[in-house]
């Protein structure tokens, strides 16, 4: 049979948070105090090619559970289901285009038969002005395994840096580590993104 | 990989349908479009995974949007029913998946801090709709037909009427966010956002059709889109397999 053709992408517009983030949809924090693992700050802000804040982005993660696993029916070998860990964040841009997200640190996740991927974070951004959404990574520079990451050596050296995320010396009241992430849309800087 | 990329040729997946990043017509592309190539990716579990199958908290009344402003009165405007299937490229249903939808009023506002042209709010409408597929793969919203509304990309810019969706399906690859039409508009052909899609037929599987079997005799006029989500063979990774050493 023939493969029907796609549904095309948009953007999400200026007005998306009428529909995304109203209620329940608002999500930035993934783990609560019993969920297993590292507990994590993740904040950072999304800059355009003026270097000006994106104040109306929206941003989701998505990422396996600190034992490796993804809550996600697909076969997988690697660590065990935590069915109170959804590894699923949306959360939007604040006015001054910055962002949190408070969870766990993903363990490692399979590559391949042999080889392990990096901790790392899914993470989708949608804004104004982006016809296609944006698929990128966030891995921890505090992770050894970061540095012979499969995926981030299809990124070419100099960018590798943009989807390291940086260890910031203070630590939240309740004793989380902060991670520093931006993500620059366009130009000096730039964040790589994955085709997909 | 294509070294040589321009600017304006990024783009994700097919040429034919996906919009490229930077589409100057439409000015919000201009600072916010990715300038480097996308870097190609081979497929792991992150990308064969998503949130799609764990997100299904909806309730029935989150599908009707001209009752669910929480102020028990009904929304003033043409009540439609829009309907379709979401379907794989194989054509089968994908069940179970939540779509978001959110969209203007019948006078063209959303209910927004941000919009602020001055067509008249209904307090009984806030323009945001969810539901799950059925088994079938089908979903339905009753809602009532948005209006056209004016924006600031040129002068005398007008969006054509239009609801916003959003679709997980069951990994990352498909996850889509779109915009649906309504046939017959005028103002299609003047619409950037609409414009940048590539193909003359991509374009028009954005708009919905008239449909009246699905339209309820004294009730609401209906509308029928199918929508197709994008899995795991659609796009060419062999290229980066092979560059990682990655089996099949």
């Amino acid at each position: 049979m023939s493969k029907l053709p796609l549904t095309g992408s948009s953007t999400v517009g200026p007005f998306f948070s009428i529909g995304l983030l109203t209620k329940d949809m608002v999500h930035p924090v993934l783990a609560s105090p019993e969920t297993p693992g590292e507990h994590i700050r993740i904040e950072g802000r999304v800059l355009d090619g003026d270097g000006a804040p994106v104040i109306d982005a929206l941003l989701e993660i998505w990422q396996a559970n600190a034992s490796g696993h993804y809550n996600h029916p697909a076969a997988q070998t690697t660590g065990t289901l935590d069915p109170d860990f959804s590894g699923y964040g949306r959360t939007g841009t604040a006015k001054d285009g910055s962002f949190w997200f408070e969870t766990v640190k993903p363990g490692a996740v399979p590559f391949d038969d042999n080889t392990l991927q990096a901790p790392h974070l899914n993470l989708t951004i949608f804004s104004r002005g982006l016809l296609n959404h944006l698929a990128t990574r966030l891995y921890f520079e505090d992770e050894a395994a970061t540095a012979t990451d499969p995926v981030l050596q299809l990124v070419p050296a100099e960018r590798r840096a943009t989807l390291v995320a940086r260890k910031d010396p203070k630590a939240t009241e309740e004793g989380k580590a902060v991670y520093r992430f931006d993500i620059i849309m366009q130009g000096e800087g730039e964040t790589a993104f994955f085709n997909l | 990989m294509d070294i040589a990329t321009t600017f304006e040729a990024i783009v994700r997946g097919d040429k034919e349908i996906f919009p490229p990043y930077l589409y100057e017509a439409y000015q919000s592309t201009r600072r916010r479009a990715p300038k480097q190539p996308l870097i190609e990716t081979p497929l792991t579990i992150s990308e064969l995974t998503g949130p799609g199958p764990y997100l299904s908290r909806v309730i029935p009344e989150d599908a009707d949007l001209t009752r669910n402003s929480g102020t028990g009165g009904e929304a003033i405007g043409q009540r439609i029913i829009v309907t379709g299937r979401v379907l794989d490229e194989e054509g089968n249903p994908i069940p179970h998946t939540l779509l978001e939808v959110w969209q203007a009023n019948a006078s063209g506002r959303y209910f927004h801090e941000r919009d602020q042209w001055p067509g008249p709010l209904d307090p009984n409408f806030i323009g945001m709709g969810r539901c799950l597929t059925n088994d079938q793969g089908e979903y339905r919203f009753l809602t009532i037909r948005p209006g056209a509304y004016p924006w600031k990309n040129h002068y005398n810019a007008w969006r054509p009427a239009h609801i916003h969706f959003s679709l997980f399906g069951p990994n990352m690859l498909s996850r889509l966010v779109t915009q649906m039409y309504f046939a017959d508009d005028p103002l299609h052909n003047l619409d950037p956002i609409m414009s940048s899609v590539p193909a003359g037929k991509a374009r028009e599987r954005l708009i919905a059709a008239y449909d009246h079997t699905v339209t309820e005799q004294e009730w609401a006029l209906g509308y029928r889109w199918d929508i197709v989500l994008r899995g795991p063979n659609a796009t060419p990774f062999e290229n980066a397999r092979q560059e990682t050493g990655e089996g099949h």
